[in-house]
């Protein structure tokens, strides 16, 4: 007996250590997204859900990390041959999904593909065109182009390769029906039901780290606090976009944690620099007036009316970072010169008073109303702002859908409001993506400033820009970026506000290692 | 009745006609999707691409008489966003719909009637005001806020119900339901329930009314002259009189359930047809919101059509169509 006692417990004991730590191969992981992807077809739509759902299970020729530094994907290496020429040696041995071998006829067979799918809302034909991809080898592509193009690598970052033997003649339904669906990447396809669940399993012959999670549940949670309900629930284990408002909450319960890290996403204002009469700005009278927002002393002046450390921490709950220019630190091409401007209304009324409007003026600011974090709250918080500086602003918010559309070509193709809350997010993740769209001058044939919804236009500027973009040389191409930034940023082309956080929660004991793109991902999602 | 039958097809048709133009119209005025859904980095070029692959170039009325060819023969065009059959997605979510609307149905029916009849037997009773303060409430608080609270109920605090979605399904009698599944079940509790609310509230006023209207009528004290016992007065010869203004009234709300679940459904992320909806509103996806009306519209028509059809067989002093319709 007295030996049966010690021994039955060590049993017990063993039994207990053997169960407690759930096998490596049947661990679930169940996350919830606050869009919904559209397809399985990683050439569908360009958008964040999409990229991010595909990803589990197609991979690119280049892969962006955590903070989008380019990393080799499916190619191990890549280099210029000459000033038009780029080679990707592709990654040997690598299976897809069907067991087949990846080479580079599926590389090119991708880029024909992808820029011509059928029905396509938002295609990747920007990043393909232009460029001529041939096979070398097996396990060599070269791409050339007509003019220098730096920004080859990050623009193959976007383009899923897909499996010739697999997706040949496939539509974007047999992505979604899973037939099309092979991938090389870490999971493999299960399933797919539209606006209610995508499900991904392990690849078990992936050529990289194998994923913790034999499966992966996506489910689209919409709003916000249903997501966090369904985390606190226990019904999924990570959730994406966290509101703002339950951040302070949610960092006080034991049974969550937290992962936020900086986002590529600058929030900022467009400004009028193209008319003479700007419809939404008149005279404190209401009587017309030429329009002040063309003096840069005016736009300095609202620069420095914004309080961004008080929108940082009173409004966005902390889940912001007062910005300087159009990417955080740490991006590729920021200026290390520019600091965020300081709130000062003093200085401002000074400015206003030396630009001749000692009284001010009256302006409607415009925004969309559920497109960015507290984007109709912030632009009420902007207003008051202005209006205590002596510029009274009204604020007129609207569904995004409708706001965007008049945005950019309300009045007869051009941009319709005088001042606007808008926000950029470098898909590139270097700082030649928000200077060729926002501040270079709008130019349909050049395909630049498309988003230029102020019509800002600096020809000391576009030259800098221009430069940048047919340098291929980093170092000097990071150089030329961060002065063209410092030439919009101190000419207040635009007036940017802050840099959004973005927020995941996990319940406790898991880690979501935070993305600067938005994508919510299985594999970034560890165990402690 | 044919002929009647055929003349309320084709009003029902020219209503349809109608609110197509209007939507068409509606949603032209107010914009395009082409901005929301492009890539924020694509040139001139590429959105104009875009532009015409939805085919958005055309003059308004060119592209209406598109879906007009194309719905005589039962397509009614493919879905900005999804770019799949708008007509295929609406009814690919139908089932989930379905089977809440089902759902809060039977709850309005099985909780409200009882109850109903209970306050109507027994107006004075403790019980009978509480149900009756109860159904204010159900009728007043508003549906976003209660599902809310719901969640935060039996889901994050007491941890009873799941929070969100829709469960595993399974198939019975060739009829594929989350209603087969213990999981699925108790999935769609807590979305059916917030959903039924109201309902049941005005079932229970409705019961309650007829019944006390009921229960003073001549036939009723008859009956309790001839002896017959209580329990046979109450199911059979009062519960068949009240039961009329019921059915006709849950007939319509079922058809507003299917049509208008669209709170419900947000808030406890259901993937059924309103949420559809909504998404489709805000992303201005007109062919997805076009044949989504053109569904509810005929749904309604043919709802009406029958409670009119079964009013003339339930009572024989209805008679149909005979002057006008």
């Amino acid at each position: 007996m007295s030996l049966v006692k010690p021994l039955l417990a060590s049993i017990v004991a063993a039994g207990l250590a053997l169960s407690a730590p759930i096998p490596a191969s049947a661990k679930e992981l169940k996350m919830a997204l606050s869009a919904e992807p559209s397809a399985m077809d990683p050439h569908f739509h360009n958008l964040t859900p999409n990229n991010a759902l595909t990803s589990h299970v197609f991979e690119r020729l280049v892969h962006f990390d955590e903070k989008q530094s380019l990393i080799p994907g499916l190619a191990t290496s890549w280099k210029t041959i000459d000033e038009k020429t780029w080679e990707f040696k592709l990654r040997t041995g690598v299976k897809w999904h069907d067991g087949s071998l990846f080479t580079a006829d599926d590389v090119i067979f991708t880029m024909e593909r992808a820029p011509n799918v059928e029905n396509s809302p938002g295609s990747f034909a920007l990043y393909v065109r232009g460029k001529t991809f041939s096979k070398v080898d097996d396990f060599t592509v070269r791409v050339t182009t007509k003019e220098p193009y730096p920004l080859m690598p990050n623009d193959l970052a976007t383009i899923a390769i897909i499996s010739k033997k697999a997706a040949t003649g496939a539509k974007t339904e047999d992505f979604n029906a899973g037939k099309a669906a092979i991938g090389t990447g870490p999971f493999k396809f299960s399933e797919f039901v539209k606006g209610d669940r995508y499900v991904v399993v392990r690849n078990d012959d992936y050529w990289g780290n194998k994923p913790v999670w034999s499966k992966v549940t996506i489910r689209p949670i919409k709003t916000g606090p249903a997501r966090v309900a369904a985390l606190l629930a226990g019904d999924v284990d990570v959730i994406e976009e966290v509101p703002t408002t339950d951040i302070a909450r949610l960092q006080g319960d034991a049974k969550v944690s937290l992962g936020q890290g900086l986002s590529n996403r600058v929030i900022y204002f467009h400004i009028d620099h193209w008319r003479d009469e700007t419809p939404f700005i008149t005279a404190n009278d209401g009587s017309k007036i030429k329009n002040p927002l063309k003096d840069v002393r005016v736009r300095k002046a609202l620069s420095k009316a914004i309080n961004r450390p008080a929108i940082v921490d009173r409004l966005m709950e902390k889940a912001a970072v007062p910005a300087s220019q159009f990417l955080a630190d740490g991006f590729f091409g920021v200026s290390k010169k520019l600091k965020p401007e300081a709130f000062d209304p003093d200085g401002a009324k000074k400015l206003l008073a030396e630009a001749g409007f000692p009284n001010g003026f009256k302006m409607t600011l415009h925004g969309p109303n559920g497109r960015y974090i507290n984007d109709a709250r912030m632009a009420e918080a902007v207003a008051q702002m202005f209006t205590r500086i002596g510029v009274e602003t009204k604020v007129e918010t609207m569904p995004p859908a409708v706001f965007f559309n008049r945005a950019s070509q309300g009045a007869g193709g051009n941009p319709e409001f005088s001042f606007i809350l808008v926000g950029w997010g470098s898909g590139t993740g270097e700082v030649s993506s928000p200077l060729k769209s926002l501040v270079a001058t709008f130019d349909k044939t050049k395909g630049m400033g498309t988003a230029n919804r102020g019509r800002y236009s600096n020809p000391v500027l576009d030259k800098v820009i221009d430069e940048a973009l047919a340098t291929v040389d980093d170092t000097k191409r990071g150089e030329l970026l961060a002065k063209a930034s410092e030439i919009a940023i101190e000419d207040v082309g635009v007036i940017v506000s802050h840099y959004q956080l973005n927020t995941w929660a996990t319940r406790r004991g898991l880690k979501y290692v935070p993305r600067t793109d938005e994508y919510t991902i299985a594999t970034s999602v560890s165990e402690q | 009745m044919t002929a009647y039958i055929i003349r309320r097809l084709m009003q029902s048709a020219a209503v349809v006609l109608a609110m197509s133009v209007i939507v068409f119209l509606g949603l032209h005025v107010v914009g395009d999707p082409v901005y929301l859904l492009i890539d924020p980095q694509a040139d001139q070029a590429e959105i104009e691409r875009t532009i015409r692959r939805l085919g958005l170039d055309q003059p308004i009325w060119m592209q209406y008489f598109h879906f007009l060819k194309g719905a005589l023969s039962g397509d009614l065009g493919k879905s900005f966003v999804h770019g799949t059959s708008a007509l295929k997605l609406i009814v690919e979510r139908m089932p989930a719909t379905l089977e809440i609307a089902i759902a809060a149905t039977l709850m309005a029916i099985l909780l409200g009637i009882p109850l109903g009849l209970y306050a109507g037997l027994k107006p004075d009773s403790f019980a009978s005001k509480s149900i009756m303060a109860t159904s204010i409430l159900g009728f007043s608080l508003p549906t976003f806020w209660v599902g809310i609270m719901m969640i935060m109920v039996f889901a994050v605090m007491l941890g009873w119900l799941p929070s969100t979605g829709r469960g595993p399904t399974a198939t019975f009698l060739g009829i594929t339901s989350s209603l087969f599944t213990i999981d699925g079940l108790r999935h769609i509790t807590m979305p059916a329930l917030n959903l039924a609310l109201l309902k049941i509230s005005l079932v229970i006023r409705l019961t309650r009314a007829g019944t006390r209207e009921a229960i003073h009528q001549d036939y009723i004290k008859f009956a309790r002259a001839k002896g017959i016992p209580t329990s046979r007065i109450v199911g059979v010869h009062l519960l068949k009189n009240i039961m009329i203004p019921v059915v006709t009234v849950l007939g319509l709300e079922f058809g507003s359930l299917i049509a208008f679940s669209v709170v419900t459904e947000t808030i406890f992320a259901w993937p059924g047809m309103g949420k559809l909806l909504i998404d489709s509103i805000q992303t201005l996806d007109r062919p997805i919101i076009v044949a989504y009306l053109i569904i509810i519209v005929m749904l309604f028509v043919v709802i009406n059509l029958i409670v009119d059809i079964l009013y003339s067989i339930l009572d024989p002093r209805v008679r149909i169509g005979e002057k006008s319709a």
